[in-house]
């Protein structure tokens, strides 16, 4: 899994001051801190940890979060920021979206997670009909860019239909919203600050097959990806393969293959479509 | 419990002779004054808890009184939590074994009781003024009115009548497209927004735009948003009457039902934290309670202790479902205690005990840093909206009924009169004042430009994105190349 990963590390930010502003600006000056290899669910530990630590105004909550969460990404939150920035919520996702979007419209940043994508759907009338639809219907009075809604997305070799949904599809025809999927703990950490710092909803889907699996290095330090940017992965003249998330690693092995036993010499371009804006 | 047993049944039977020849919707509920109401609370809770008794049959003391001595005396008893749980809850013995479970210790019981589906009585119904605006006498409970704050609330009542009409008037000539009125709901939507603070934070559903009015949103700004102008602050986006004001605290209205409920709980969290002396009023209909973020917004209010005050105009329908087909339990209120809510139910159509009670319910979601339930009964007068004919599902006696004898402005502008703050001059002058300031709001807006195609596209997300921008150009020359087929009134 982490040879596919090898060439990442395009973008590596600086720093964030504290309070920063929502922008959908990211740091793109090379810098050369410490890094440590971490799997992918770390990553988007050390991402909450930044952000809570960056902004006083952001808070973490969903099913399960408190203790550290049932896949562990929110491990050791709430003894640092303290139970009111970090804490349990009821079990029902149209309440965990609903809440977040009155928190983001206070002008906080809410990062809400949904246990499994499988369960979004109670929350799909508050994404699509209000926290997409909040900025466009007050004539941009209000809006919840701040709301970042975390969820474990795809198959982990079990699980079926309750346990393995990749929903991202439904979300990417809603204008209004963003739709972000990483491919790697790099990428997840980096994505996930942009996320959360973007100044509109965003679901932000996380490969739950990858948050052990997937270990490379992960700059210790705050840095963003930039949002609405495809990645190319592997040049090549012939075919073209677009995927996103934990598919990526799987489609990089089959060009790998595929133009080592093919009779014909061909060669494929790999994308990456990381975040979608769909309208 | 005797004592309370005479006394009240004597009341009820004073005040359903009086006031009420026909029951609410479901069944007869009980206008009761708080006289009664704190009564029965005490008796109850005397039955279940020795503690209790001290202190709240303190409560018997007011009675008789005097009109002096009433305002003095101790007010939003109702603010005092009533404590009939105790009974279901706490042991009346020691020696009885209980289980440590989590959230509290439960006592055992050899008997099989299941608790029942609904108290022998539906839950009674606080108010201040009678059907003729006449101060209940012996009822000390109410928050007092100062002249001003009177004349305004009732001068806001009549302008949320006018503007009704003449919109609703202006919709049936097709000057608009839609329109919902609050007729037979003017008091609600007036007492409650002033018994608020201009900090509070309201998520309204859609039908009250009088707490926007009290606020000060002008007429001229309620009828850009009707017509869609480019002075609608909504950049003329949604159907008419979705009002909003960042200015105001008033979160724009959206159309689905109930969405606003777990939001309030996320807008008094954030008021929370900032240690804002301030809450959350959300408000929502009898229909809307049937929906699941009914359920989210109450049950996260109360786990996080947030302060939000959620308002449930309680009108007998929603749309054309009749209450009897929407929930079985006795109406709104009792909902709150299943959620850990305080809860009280009010007549919406008293604006002195909608004022009061939302006061109280204020002082206590700030200072307890919680939720608290206002069921207020009402009736919609109105049609749902203009697309819908309601004599086709409900009795134009019932209609008529509540038009007029339990009419909720003419019921105020009696206590107004009576205390020598309103005259019949300013009446007429006050309506002929306001129908001559809508019409020429009406005819401002109408001739004020649409907005210009570009915001079609923006405001979808901070920046227009390339997809966005692509599409605003094929339209631009789609338009171009059949500007006949496009309104001559959006600047391209």
């Amino acid at each position: 899994m982490a040879m596919a990963l090898r060439n990442i590390g395009r973008r590596v930010g600086l720093p964030l001051c504290r309070m920063r502003p929502f922008s959908t600006a990211t740091c793109d000056v090379e810098n050369q801190q410490s890094a440590k290899s971490i799997n992918l669910y770390s990553a988007i530990n050390q991402a909450l940890h930044i952000a809570l630590e960056t902004d006083p105004r952001a808070f973490v909550f969903g099913e399960d979060v408190s203790f550290g969460g049932v896949f562990r990404c929110t491990t050791g939150l709430a003894d640092r920021f303290g139970k009111s920035r970090v804490f349990n919520t009821p079990l029902c996702e149209q309440g965990i979206v609903g809440f977040g979007i009155g928190l983001a419209a206070m002008g906080n940043r809410a990062i809400a997670e949904i246990q499994f994508a499988d369960y979004i759907f109670p929350a799909f009338d508050q994404i699509v009909n209000e926290a997409a639809k909040f900025r466009y219907r007050s004539g941009n009075q209000f809006n919840c860019g701040g709301l970042t809604i975390r969820a474990p997305y795809g198959a982990v070799g079990h699980g079926g239909h309750y346990h393995s949904q990749s929903p991202e599809a439904f979300f990417c025809h809603v204008p209004g919203i963003k739709v972000v999927i990483p491919r790697s703990p790099q990428q997840a950490k980096g994505l996930l600050l942009s996320c959360i710092r973007d100044p509109n909803p965003v679901v932000f889907f996380e490969p739950k097959w990858l948050y052990r699996l997937a270990v490379e290095e992960v700059p210790e330090h705050d840095y963003m990806l930039p949002l609405s940017e495809a990645e190319v992965i592997r040049e090549g003249t012939d075919i073209t393969l677009v995927g996103w998330g934990a598919q990526l690693s799987i489609m990089e092995q089959a060009c790998i293959d595929a133009e080592k036993v093919s009779d014909f010499h061909f060669s494929v371009l790999l994308i990456n479509d990381n975040s979608e804006v769909h309208n | 419990m005797a004592i309370w047993r005479t006394r009240s049944s004597r009341t009820i039977a004073n005040h359903i002779r009086k006031c009420m020849n026909k029951g609410f919707m479901g069944g007869a509920v009980v206008n009761q004054s708080s006289w009664s109401s704190t009564l029965q609370s005490c008796s109850l809770s005397s039955l279940s808890s020795h503690r209790l008794v001290p202190q709240n049959c303190s409560y018997l003391h007011p009675l008789p009184c005097n009109r002096a001595t009433l305002f003095s005396l101790q007010r939003f008893k109702s603010s005092v939590a009533e404590r009939q749980l105790d009974s279901f809850f706490s042991s009346d013995s020691d020696d009885e074994q209980s289980l440590d479970f989590p959230g509290g210790k439960v006592t055992y019981t050899t008997e099989m009781n299941f608790i029942s589906e609904s108290s022998h009585k539906r839950i009674p119904c606080y108010r201040v003024l009678d059907d003729d605006g006449e101060l209940i006498i012996m009822d000390s409970d109410f928050q007092q009115v100062s002249k001003e704050v009177a004349v305004k609330m009732y001068s806001d009542m009549v302008t949320l009548q006018i503007m009704d009409n003449i919109f609703y008037e202006a919709q049936r000539q097709g000057r608009i497209s839609f329109y919902m009125t609050s007729a037979g709901e003017e008091a609600i939507n007036i007492a409650s927004a002033a018994a608020l603070s201009e900090e509070d934070i309201i998520l309204p559903q859609y039908r009250e735009p009088g707490v926007l009015l009290w606020r000060g949103f002008t007429l001229q700004e309620f009828a850009n948003q009707c017509f869609g102008n480019k002075a609608d602050h909504g950049k003329g986006r949604q159907m008419p009457i979705h009002y909003g004001s960042k200015e105001h605290n008033f979160f724009t209205i959206s159309s689905p039902i109930g969405t606003q409920l777990p939001q309030a709980a996320g807008i008094a969290y954030s008021l929370k934290m900032d240690n804002k002396k301030a809450c959350a009023v959300s408000y929502i209909g009898d229909g809307g309670t049937s929906e699941g973020d009914f359920h989210a917004g109450l049950n996260f209010a109360a786990v996080m202790e947030a302060p939000v005050i959620f308002f449930c105009r309680n009108n007998g329908w929603a749309i054309s479902t009749h209450v009897s087909e929407q929930f079985r339990s006795d109406g709104i209120v009792v909902k709150g205690q299943g959620y850990g809510i305080r809860s009280i139910r009010v007549d919406g159509n008293d604006a002195l005990a909608v004022y009061s009670a939302v006061s109280a319910a204020r002082e206590m979601a700030i200072n307890e840093q919680r939720p608290i339930l206002v069921e207020a009964l009402t009736y919609r007068i109105g049609h749902h909206s203009t697309s819908d004919d309601s004599t086709k599902y409900r009795a134009l006696d019932e209609i008529d009924y509540w038009k007029l004898a339990r009419n909720p402005v003419n019921r105020f502008r009696c206590w107004v009169q009576r205390n020598g703050w309103w005259s019949e001059q300013q009446e007429t002058e006050l309506r002929k004042s306001i129908r001559k300031q809508l019409l020429q709001a009406i005819q401002v807006a109408e001739k004020t430009e649409k907005p210009p195609l570009t915001e079609l596209f923006s405001d979808v997300y901070d920046h227009l994105p390339s997809n966005l921008l692509e599409q605003e150009k094929r339209l631009r020359g789609t338009i171009s190349r059949h500007p006949k087929d496009y309104p001559s009134d959006v600047s391209v």
